[in-house]
C-alpha cells in the first residue's frame, strides 16, 4: 500500500490520507525482532500519549498527529532507547529501533 | 483503601500463583494479548463483550454479571487481581467495575503485564480450567458512577478532571494516538476540567508513582480537596486509572467515573466546549 517501506507493516484498512502514520520494528542484535517490547509515543514536550506492545514479529504502529514526537522503547533486559520522529497527515513515517543486546 | 489494600507487586503474585482463593484476572485493550500468553493460571476478561451490553451503550447488568463470573469460576469471597498492558489501564477499568458490583477484596497487579514482562517473568499459553460458581453481585454503586447530567452540573462547581493526552483534550486528536482518528463527535474539552494525563500516575514500567507524586500532581492543578470530584476520558477506562489512584491510592472521597466520558459528552447538542490548552470558564455555561 501507498507509502510503505518494503518489509513494514501492511497497512491495509488504513486510510493513509487521513493519519500521521509513525510506524516500524524493534529489533536486538542487529536483526532480531523484540517481540515483547513496548513502545511509548511522547509528545513535543515529553508527555505521554500512548503504548504499545510489539507484536510477534517486533512491529509497532501509532496514529499520531502533525510534528515531533518521541518513541521510548522499553525491551526486557535492555535500557529505554529514545528515537525522535516527525509525522505528517497522508505519510508514514517508518522508524526502526535497536535495543541493546 | 490504601496501597497495601489495593494493589500487589509483581512478586506477590509470583508468590501466590497456587494459592487458593487468590484468582487471577487479565483484561487488556488488546483483547488478543491474553491468547498469546499469560500469567499461570490467570482467566481472561474481554471488556469489549464481556463487560460492555452488545446492543446498548451500557455495563452488562447485574444479572448478567453474576452469570458472567459463576460461569468463569469466581467466587464473592475470592481476592481478584485483575493485570493488563498499557500501565493497566483496561485492568482499572475492570477494578471499577468490580468495585460498581460491590465485589470486596479486589486489586491491581502494580505495574501490570508490562512490568510482568520486562521483568521477564514467565508467561504461558496454558488454559486454566476453574469450576463454576454462584456468584451473586450487589446493584451498582452509583456514589462511584457519574451520568451526563451530573456531569453538565459540575461544571464550574465540581473538580473536573480529563484525563485524556494534551492533544486531545486541546482537541487535537479525537483519540489515543494508537487508535485511528475518524469520529463523529466534536473535540476539545469540557469547560473548567483540568487536564491531568492518566499517564503521569505511572512510571515508565507501568507501576503507579509515590503517594508523594501523586499528591502534589493534583495539588499542582488546584484540585479542591472540599469537592467532589469526576473524571474522564474518551470512553471511561484510562479515567477509571484516575479514579482508582484517587479514591483507592490516595483515599479521596466522593470520586466518580464518567465512562460515557467524551465520546458522549462530545457527542451532545447544545452543551459548551472548550477548545484549546487552557480550561476555560464556566460564564458562558451560565449565560
Amino acid at each position: 500500500m501507498c507509502g510503505a517501506t518494503e518489509g513494514g507493516l501492511s497497512l491495509d484498512g488504513v486510510n493513509v490520507a487521513k493519519e500521521a502514520v509513525i510506524q516500524g520494528q524493534v529489533l536486538r542484535s542487529g536483526d532480531e525482532p523484540v517481540a515483547n517490547a513496548y513502545v511509548r509515543l511522547l509528545d513535543r514536550s515529553g508527555e505521554f500519549t500512548a503504548e504499545v506492545p510489539t507484536s510477534a514479529t517486533g512491529h509497532f504502529r501509532f496514529f499520531a498527529g502533525d510534528g515531533e514526537w518521541t518513541l521510548r522503547t522499553l525491551a526486557p533486559k535492555a535500557q529505554p532507547v529514545d528515537t525522535r520522529v516527525v509525522a505528517a497527515t497522508g505519510s508514514v513515517a517508518e522508524v526502526q529501533v535497536l535495543v541493546s543486546a | 483503601m490504601s496501597r497495601e489494600n489495593s494493589l500487589v507487586t509483581a512478586q506477590w503474585v509470583e508468590d501466590n500463583l497456587d494459592t487458593d482463593g487468590v484468582v487471577l484476572i487479565e483484561v487488556d485493550e488488546d483483547t488478543t494479548a491474553y491468547d498469546k500468553g499469560h500469567i499461570r493460571g490467570a482467566i481472561k476478561l474481554d471488556w469489549t463483550t464481556d463487560l460492555q451490553d452488545q446492543v446498548r451503550r451500557d455495563f452488562v447488568d447485574k444479572e448478567q454479571f453474576e452469570a458472567l463470573l459463576s460461569e468463569r469460576g469466581v467466587s464473592n469471597d475470592d481476592t481478584v487481581v485483575l493485570y493488563g498492558g498499557n500501565n493497566n489501564w483496561f485492568a482499572a477499568y475492570a477494578y471499577w467495575y468490580f468495585k460498581l458490583y460491590g465485589h470486596s477484596d479486589v486489586k491491581l497487579l502494580d505495574g501490570g503485564r508490562k512490568k510482568w514482562e520486562l521483568d521477564s517473568r514467565e508467561l504461558t499459553d496454558e488454559l486454566p480450567t476453574r469450576a463454576a460458581t454462584s456468584y451473586t453481585a450487589q446493584e451498582q454503586d452509583s456514589s462511584i458512577r457519574a451520568f451526563r447530567d451530573e456531569v453538565v452540573a459540575a461544571i464550574g462547581t465540581q473538580n473536573l478532571v480529563d484525563v485524556r493526552s494534551p492533544d486531545e483534550y486541546a482537541g487535537r486528536l479525537l483519540a489515543p494516538a494508537h487508535l485511528p482518528q475518524e469520529q463523529a463527535q466534536r473535540a476539545g474539552h469540557i469547560p473548567t476540567s483540568v487536564n491531568v494525563p492518566w499517564s503521569k500516575n505511572a512510571n515508565d514500567d507501568g507501576t503507579f508513582k509515590s503517594d508523594e507524586e501523586l499528591t502534589k500532581l493534583y495539588d499542582e492543578v488546584g484540585f479542591d480537596t472540599d469537592k467532589d470530584t469526576i473524571a474522564l476520558c474518551r470512553i471511561g477506562e484510562r479515567s477509571s486509572l484516575t479514579w482508582f489512584v484517587l479514591t483507592e491510592l490516595l483515599g479521596r472521597k466522593n470520586v466518580k467515573n464518567y465512562d460515557g466520558s467524551w465520546t458522549e459528552y462530545g457527542s451532545l447538542v447544545g452543551v459548551p466546549v472548550a477548545l484549546g490548552d487552557e480550561p476555560g470558564s464556566a460564564d458562558k455555561v451560565r449565560a
